[in-house]
């Protein structure tokens, strides 16, 4: 095995975290059409980290090169110069008609990484936990069954220990945290408590736009949009009522008792 | 169109040699014949999860047969003996081997798909805890299913309701798989007795696939209270805290008080006020206690997402217009450090 790491950092372009999404009238989706978006919180956080290995001084392997990766409609370009300005070396858009059904299927996302990783010869993949509109936190898990590498879900410390591509993740588990070991190829999924990433600077925003953006399809690597969830409705949550407010502490409880909440 | 109205004389006849039975009854009970669940139980060192029961709970919701899985060192002693005891499961697979106690997905997953195979199971569940967020998309991939995520009702076998956009919106989503592989929100999945049942234990298959994945460690924050995921009473800090001693001052003896477990927002988390593992919102845990007290968290929609469901929500906070103030059944504008430590005060009293 050569020492060079190859990562894949897949990003998704999505409604931007602090935006509260509103339903369609046909109740079939989320409205899209001019709201903002942006890269998916989750997956800033891998790019960064794909970026930080790259930079961390003494790393017993070097970093060859991040590809950054997106499927979807025209304006995921977007969140792929994105990717670029903060430190990915290209980019590839996988271009995908934009729907109300919300991109394409995790798994089928997974199966055609799994092209993506036999062609560019990737050794490392990194993605983020979650996209935060379809909420499922699946790819990463999928894409290392389909190829049978070890996985990480969940990372809040990545330490490369040796050439050999030892590597050492700690990741979250319910009630705290697990560290675990093995050796590369793997897939990582990331958290928050990963890294803090960084603002891709004007000059950086300029180079990006000169790094290469190859477009591809779904069928470059033998897969199709096969759908296996049909949506059947998308609804608002029942609204909830704040009941009001109190004046004191004494209020505070009486109200809590009247509820049979004390 | 002759045997359609053949049948339909045939059922009326039918009806009347046994007019007890309702007509829709044999294909019903068909149905049921044909769903049999897996729901996979997570343990460690030798005891259930509580998380087990909530896959258990949606496996009876769906109807038809509910079989338990778990594996690990020993456990057809232990953790399997204590699912026998859960009413509603038919039988438990047990695998007993330490290569299985961590929960690796690398070789719980081809243990898992093995034993799915075996069984012709029509729907795998696991609770969307770590454990099930981590290894059931392998399974489902292992499979070529499209898991379904994080569900909070079972409308049907072949769908299911699930909140995207962090609770934002409300997924009705039905699956054409042949095999369902599902993972269940735990709050929305309660009220299975761990007592009164009495199955089978069986072995399961073991593929022995090998472990790619070393452990090496873990580090678990320690702690008296009850568990933030399941506990009845919750009450979580903010940001409005300023500092883990602060923190630590306010709010632990208002959780002690009410018999509370202790939660925390992202702010605070992402400020060291509190351990990662207690964060409440779409990142973190999901919640849904009886009573709800926050102090100092301003109501973000990342961390509404996590706590919505609450039965009662009561709030302080000093900016009056927080977005918690819209959700709260109760709110109450002041300074958390006057009226926390007052309000631990006259709960001791009472």
């Amino acid at each position: 095995m050569s020492t060079g790491l190859r990562i894949l950092v897949p990003v998704k372009r999505v409604i931007d975290y602090a935006i509260k999404p509103r339903i369609n009238k046909t109740q079939t989706g989320v409205e899209t059409a001019g709201v903002k978006h942006s890269l998916n919180p989750f997956d800033e956080l891998s790019i960064e980290e794909a970026v930080r290995l790259r930079e961390r001084k003494g790393l017993p392997m070097k970093v060859e090169n991040i590809l950054a990766l997106s499927a979807g409609g025209p304006k995921t370009g977007d969140v792929l110069r994105t990717a670029m300005a903060m430190g990915a070396d290209r980019a590839f858009h996988i271009d995908v008609p934009d729907s109300d059904a919300g991109g394409l299927e995790p798994l089928t996302v997974a199966k055609m990484l799994q092209g993506v990783v036999k062609k560019e010869n990737i050794n490392l993949v990194m993605l983020g936990k979650q996209a935060i509109d379809g909420d499922q936190g699946q790819t990463g898990q999928m894409l290392a069954g389909l190829l049978g590498w070890p996985q990480v879900t969940q990372a809040s410390k990545v330490d490369i220990k040796d050439e050999k591509g030892t590597i050492e993740v700690t990741h979250e588990v319910d009630g705290g945290v697990e560290t675990l070991k093995t050796t590369l190829p793997m897939v990582i999924t990331t958290d928050l408590r990963l890294n803090e990433p960084r603002y891709a600077s004007l000059p950086n925003i300029m180079k990006a736009k000169k790094k290469p953006l190859e477009k591809k399809t779904l069928a470059d690597f033998g897969v199709e949009d096969q759908r296996r969830l049909k949506t059947l409705k998308v609804t608002e949550p029942p609204p909830r009522q704040g009941g009001g407010k109190v004046e004191d502490v004494d209020g505070m409880i009486s109200k809590l008792k009247e509820l049979g909440a004390l | 169109m002759f045997p359609i109205a053949r049948n339909s004389v045939l059922r009326a006849a039918r009806s009347q040699i046994f007019p007890s039975r309702a007509l829709n009854q044999p294909t019903a009970s068909a149905l049921a014949r044909l769903l049999s669940t897996l729901a996979v139980l997570e343990q460690r060192n030798g005891k259930l999860q509580n998380s087990s029961l909530a896959a258990i709970a949606a496996a009876q919701k769906l109807g038809g047969s509910v079989t338990g899985f778990v594996a690990g060192s020993g456990v057809k002693a232990s953790a399997a003996a204590e699912a026998a005891k859960i009413k509603g499961l038919e039988k438990v697979v047990a695998v007993d081997n330490d290569a299985y106690e961590k929960g690796l997905p690398e070789n719980y997953a081809p243990l898992l798909v093995e034993n799915v195979k075996n069984g012709g199971y029509s729907h795998v569940i696991a609770a969307h805890s770590a454990f099930g967020k981590s290894l059931l998309p392998r399974v489902a991939a292992l499979l070529d299913v499209q898991q379904v995520s994080d569900i909070t009702k079972i409308e049907s076998e072949d769908t299911f309701v699930r909140p995207i956009y962090a609770g934002n919106a409300i997924l009705t989503v039905q699956s054409t798989d042949s095999t369902k592989v599902i993972t269940v929100r735990g709050t929305a999945f309660q009220g299975t007795e761990t007592e009164g049942g009495s199955a089978e234990i069986v072995d399961g298959a073991d593929p022995n696939a090998p472990a790619q994945v070393e452990w090496v460690s873990e580090e678990l924050a320690k702690s008296e209270r009850p568990d933030l995921g399941t506990a009845s009473r919750v009450v979580t800090g903010g940001r409005g805290l300023k500092s883990k001693e602060e923190f630590d001052r306010v709010m632990l003896p208002l959780a002690d008080a009410l018999g509370a477990a202790i939660g925390a927002s992202r702010a605070a988390v992402d400020s060291g006020f509190a351990d990662n593992s207690l964060q409440v919102g779409q990142t973190g845990k999901n919640v849904a206690p009886e009573l709800y007290l926050c102090a100092g968290v301003s109501g973000a929609i990342q961390h509404l997402a996590g706590m919505k469901d609450s039965k009662v929500i009561a709030a302080i906070n000093k900016d009056g217009d927080a977005p918690i103030f819209q959700v709260a059944d109760v709110g109450l504008v002041g300074d958390l450090f006057d009226k926390v430590p007052e309000l631990t005060e006259k709960l001791k009293q009472a």
